[in-house]
């Protein structure tokens, strides 16, 4: 008898992969990038299905195809979410301590530089005929 | 950024001038403000000097180890006193102008 197609571990692996690689557009979205739910729902959803299959296969091989290339899968799977782990909790997280940055209270630093049209600004010219100034650093499109 | 772009009219009401600071060239800058529909100015550090004079330096993480800035916001008023700062712990978790718009909305401290 023809063994049937283990489609759990198709769909779960390929929401793994789906997770992965959402990562750049639910980043646009600060609901979904300051913590990475939909990414790791994704990952929650593949791999539940991905055991569904494994069970499968191992439970009833008779019936049910999988066994290698479903662990094959399944190994691609677990490297993947640990990558994304190794990234959203410790790689975004190696940030300078930035203890010399100017508090609340200080005077901020003066500063004078090119605009994007090459204009000069200066941080007097920002505060002159305002009420204030937000400065967002930021690490560049490059 | 872009969620200050979103809102920029509600810092330009309150009299805020918003800006950004990064270790790009004004071309770089140019051409992002251009595709992005930035329309606050983003000032090019490319040397960072001014990232140094606030200690935000963030060495080696920029593209072939350049040191580029770590993010940060600092809202000042208009003696250029900080009232308001964010130093992130997460490179993509940024403030929010919600955030900022609150910190408007406290009243001052004392002496103000």
């Amino acid at each position: 008898m023809k063994r049937k197609w283990n489609w759990p571990i198709w769909v779960g692996f390929v929401l793994v992969l789906a997770g992965l690689f959402s990562y750049e557009f639910f980043a646009r979205f600060p609901i979904t990038r300051d913590f990475p739910w939909a990414n790791f729902l994704l990952f929650g959803i593949g791999a539940a299905l991905l055991i569904v299959g494994l069970f499968r296969a191992f439970g009833r091989p008779q019936a049910y195809r999988g066994k290698i290339f479903g662990s094959f899968f399944a190994a691609i799977a677990v490297l993947c979410v640990a990558f994304f782990s190794y990234v959203i909790f410790y790689v975004l997280h190696q940030v300078p301590a930035s203890a010399g940055a100017p508090h609340v209270g200080q005077k901020a630093p003066d500063f004078f530089l090119l605009d994007q049209n090459g204009q000069p600004v200066g941080l007097g010219d920002l505060l002159s005929n305002s009420k204030g100034a937000l400065l967002i650093f930021y690490r560049g499109f490059w | 950024m872009r969620g200050f772009q979103h809102r920029l009219s509600e810092f330009d009401a309150r009299g805020i001038r918003v800006v950004g600071i990064s270790v790009d060239p004004s071309d770089v800058s140019k051409r992002q403000s251009q595709k992005l529909g930035y329309t606050f100015p983003l000032l090019s550090d490319p040397d960072a000097k001014v990232i140094r004079r606030y200690d935000l330096l963030h060495p080696g993480a920029g593209p072939k180890g350049a040191d580029i800035a770590r993010p940060a916001e600092f809202l000042l008023d208009s003696d250029g006193i900080v009232r308001w700062v964010n130093l992130t712990d997460n490179i993509a978790v940024r403030a929010r102008p919600q955030q900022v718009l609150d910190a408007l909305n406290r009243p001052s401290p004392v002496g103000q």
